[in-house]
């Protein structure tokens, strides 16, 4: 095998593990961990009270 | 008190405060070198005041030192959020942020006394590249360590884009600067003729790309979802727009080599990325825009808004524009001209430097135990004077280059060049004056965001703030 064999094999690899990431990133069952992930940001701080602020 | 209960907002604070100072002392740099575009007896015959030494010292500053300090902060922030514990190892992020200041500060101090080693945004020589290379290790120990640490399953994809930003500046920059050392001050590459070169804008164009792009998309990620108060418009497009961002960043270097000695195949090569990169750039940029839509009515009351969505749409415009320029008749017509000069500032002011500013609004009083920034209308005066400045900036610097290229390519019927190079210089000359007063119309605005922050800050104490429990 030759580097060019190499090359070949690597733009078919690449190109299906792209395929293959559209498919798994699509998957009906990924959803809820990923509507869960999306809202993420939304997250508030809760601030320490008083008593504890000592130690920032 | 157990100190993991808490998140670690002091480095978060330090850096973000760093972030406002920074991009102050790096603009300013920037219109001063501006001026001595249309002056030349701006650099008072000093050495230390020409534009050859000031230029690299305005890149490395708003670039590492403004850009820099940003996704420090910013990153360390949103790890923290999104992973629902406490940064990893209080003392070696401390240890980040005082070295990037060294860094910046050793960087400030030999780059004005000519100690450069030649190569575009890698300019600083061994010793601080050593530096660099040592913080930036302690930087990807600290991150990473704290995604290991995470209390929820998944790693929310402003991880992912920071989290590669972090490993691939670490190897560009460390391959880029292999040199050998003759003195403390002075060192030569190890790579020769056109292999540096390529070297050389496989580190440039990836530090657009995982500087600039990557680490910014991280913030975008986190920042905008949280202002417009909306979740990620499609998970899945993030998934898949990261991944094919960062297979294909890799390979779009050589465009910065159109019709130079490197090999013709590796010129097309970088073109064929480059435009290819269109995809995922817009990737991103769709799903910031789509994320924000839906909250369109929250435009005429939050100017933070008004700051990511123009940041997006100046994403959008300059991965545009950059696959076009990467096309080789059209390089031919734009490289070396003042267009790449409007195109890099389209993304530096209007991606980079809004995404940032609007990120800090959104930041500063959260860490600062406070509902808003001191003054909603001051970041609204802020807004407009970086959208004037950089839409005056970026026009007249694509006028101005657009003519450049045309008169460079001008021949007569005999075949000799129609305009000298003093005649395309003159023909510039106005278009630099506007540009000094887009850059100035900008860096005004930094000056009020200064003011605004040091009246948020000074005003109320921090608050600890309590590490959320696991999801």
């Amino acid at each position: 095998m030759d580097v060019n064999d190499f090359r070949g094999l690597l733009t078919a690899v690449t190109l299906f593990a792209f395929v293959g990431l559209w498919i798994w990133a699509w998957s009906s069952r990924r959803k809820a961990d990923f509507d869960a992930s999306a809202a993420l940001p939304l997250e508030e701080d809760n601030y320490m009270p008083n008593n504890e602020r000592e130690n920032i | 008190m157990d100190t993991t209960a808490t998140y670690n907002d002091t480095v978060v604070r330090q850096f973000t405060i760093m972030t406002v100072v920074w991009g102050i002392v790096g603009m300013l740099v920037g219109v001063l070198i501006a001026a001595q575009l249309m002056w030349p007896q701006l650099n008072f015959d000093l050495p230390f005041l020409t534009y050859s030494r000031l230029r690299p010292l305005h890149t490395n500053a708003v670039i590492f030192a403004f850009g820099g300090s940003a996704l420090f902060a910013t990153s360390y922030y949103v790890v923290q959020r999104t992973c629902h514990v406490r940064l990893a190892f209080n003392k070696l992020a401390a240890f980040t942020f005082w070295g990037w200041q060294a860094i910046i500060v050793l960087a400030a101090v030999t780059l004005p006394l000519g100690i450069t080693q030649g190569k575009e945004y890698a300019e600083l020589e061994w010793p601080i590249d050593l530096l660099i290379a040592v913080v930036w290790v302690a930087y990807a120990v600290v991150f990473f360590s704290t995604i290991g640490m995470r209390r929820i399953k998944h790693i929310y994809v402003a991880n992912w884009f920071y989290g590669a930003f972090i490993i691939t500046v670490a190897v560009l920059h460390i391959f880029n600067n292999l040199a050998v050392p003759v003195s403390l001050t002075k060192s030569y590459t190890i790579y020769t003729g056109v292999v540096d070169g390529m070297m050389q804008w496989w580190y440039g164009h990836n530090a657009v790309g995982f500087f600039l792009t990557a680490g910014f998309l991280g913030m975008m990620y986190y920042f905008v979802p949280k202002q417009a108060g909306r979740p990620v418009y499609s998970y899945r497009l993030s998934v898949v727009h990261f991944w094919s961002l960062i297979a294909v960043y890799m390979w779009a270097g050589p465009h910065h080599l159109h019709y130079t000695s490197l090999p013709d195949w590796a010129q097309t090569l970088g073109m064929v990325f480059s435009i290819v990169l269109l995809a995922p750039s817009w990737g991103g940029m769709i799903n910031g825009i789509m994320t924000l839509s839906g909250a369109w009515h929250k435009l005429r009351s939050d100017p933070i808004l008004k700051f990511m969505i123009v940041a997006l749409s100046f994403y959008g415009m300059s991965t545009f524009e950059g696959p076009m320029m990467s096309i080789k008749t059209v390089n031919a017509l734009s490289h070396y001209t003042e267009w790449t000069i409007g195109h890099v500032h389209s993304g530096a002011l209007g991606w980079v430097a809004m995404m940032t500013i609007g990120s800090v609004y959104s930041l500063l009083p959260r860490l600062y135990n406070r509902d808003s920034m001191h003054s909603i209308k001051l970041i609204d005066a802020h807004f407009w004077t970086s959208t004037i400045g950089v839409v005056l900036y970026a026009v007249s610097m694509w006028v101005a280059g657009i003519g450049e290229g045309l008169m460079s390519r001008a021949v007569n019927a005999d075949g000799t060049l129609t305009y000298a190079f003093i005649e395309i210089l003159a023909s510039k000359y106005p278009y630099y004056g506007m540009r000094l007063v887009g850059g100035l119309v900008f860096f005004s605005g930094m000056i009020i965001m200064a003011y605004n922050v040091w009246r948020t800050v000074s005003e109320k104490k921090p608050v600890p703030v309590a590490v959320m429990d696991p999801a």
